[in-house]
């Protein structure tokens, strides 16, 4: 356990990212796949801050893209939550196994 | 070990404990609690990698906003009926999507650990006045449309969400 470099940042965004990625794909109930989706966004921002810490032509422009990631992704969750409501109006569930509506 | 290394062990300790309670915790109420203590700890990483204006947005939009937005969406439309310790289950596909995850992480670890990064040894300075020269200098373009963007989602929001009239 020596000093922590970029290693350590990286490995622990791919960490996160797995755990939302399996939480987004197994998750029956809507809003929790929402939750899963937020903890993958979440890492890819630890993964640039780290990028613009620890590079040599890091500069800012990683915490930039991590502010405008941050815009996207309450824009995505205020979308997200709409469309849970209004399917919940439409079918009294939000178990996404019962909407089956564009399968073939 | 010196205290940074120290913070960071400990903050990714509660991200990937907080992280793995957001999946397998099974009240939905409880995820979205565990998801709040994963934002909290991801603040704490971005101290320690010396960005402070991005933890203090990550706790007020992250911790705050949106936490709040998620549980009153839950509150709005789940259906307990006495039992919210079942509303978070899972589905079908437990352990196929457990290999694609295994295949996906092992090789993105691998990656990470191949490529030869070009790491600096001193200190990238990360003033908020560059964080700012670069918003509303060089990306302003990108800070409009940003802004533009909320504007859009948020009209949505509310279009979807409120519905059609029967007979409009």
């Amino acid at each position: 356990m020596g000093s922590i470099g970029l290693y350590h940042y990286l490995i622990l965004s791919t960490l996160l990212f797995g755990i939302g990625l399996y939480g987004a794909l197994v998750k029956r109930h809507a809003i929790s796949v929402l939750l899963c989706i937020e903890l993958m966004l979440n890492s890819v921002n630890i993964n640039l801050v780290a990028f613009s810490r620890f590079l040599i032509h890091g500069d800012n422009v990683g915490q930039l893209f991590a502010i405008f990631i941050i815009v996207v992704a309450a824009a995505e969750i205020a979308i997200g939550l709409a469309i849970c409501i209004a399917l919940y109006r439409g079918k009294q569930t939000i178990e996404l196994e019962k909407f089956n509506l564009l399968r073939w | 070990m010196e205290l940074s290394s120290l913070a960071f062990w400990i903050l990714a300790t509660m991200i990937i404990i907080s992280g793995l309670g957001v999946v397998f915790l099974k009240n939905i109420v409880h995820s979205a609690l565990a998801l709040i203590a994963t934002f909290i700890g991801a603040a704490g990483i971005y101290l320690t990698l010396h960005s402070e204006f991005l933890a203090a947005i990550q706790v007020l939009i992250y911790a705050g906003a949106i936490a709040i937005l998620i549980v009153f969406g839950i509150m709005l439309i789940t259906k307990g009926e006495g039992k919210m310790g079942e509303t978070n289950l899972f589905g079908k596909y437990k352990i196929s999507a457990g290999i694609v995850v295994l295949i996906m992480v092992s090789l993105v670890s691998y990656l990470v650990l191949q490529t030869p990064w070009q790491i600096t040894t001193e200190l990238n300075e990360s003033l908020m006045s560059d964080i700012a020269k670069l918003i509303f200098y060089d990306h302003v373009v990108a800070f409009e449309l940003a802004g533009v963007l909320l504007t859009v989602a948020m009209i949505g929001a509310i279009m979807i969400a409120r519905g059609v009239k029967k007979n409009g």
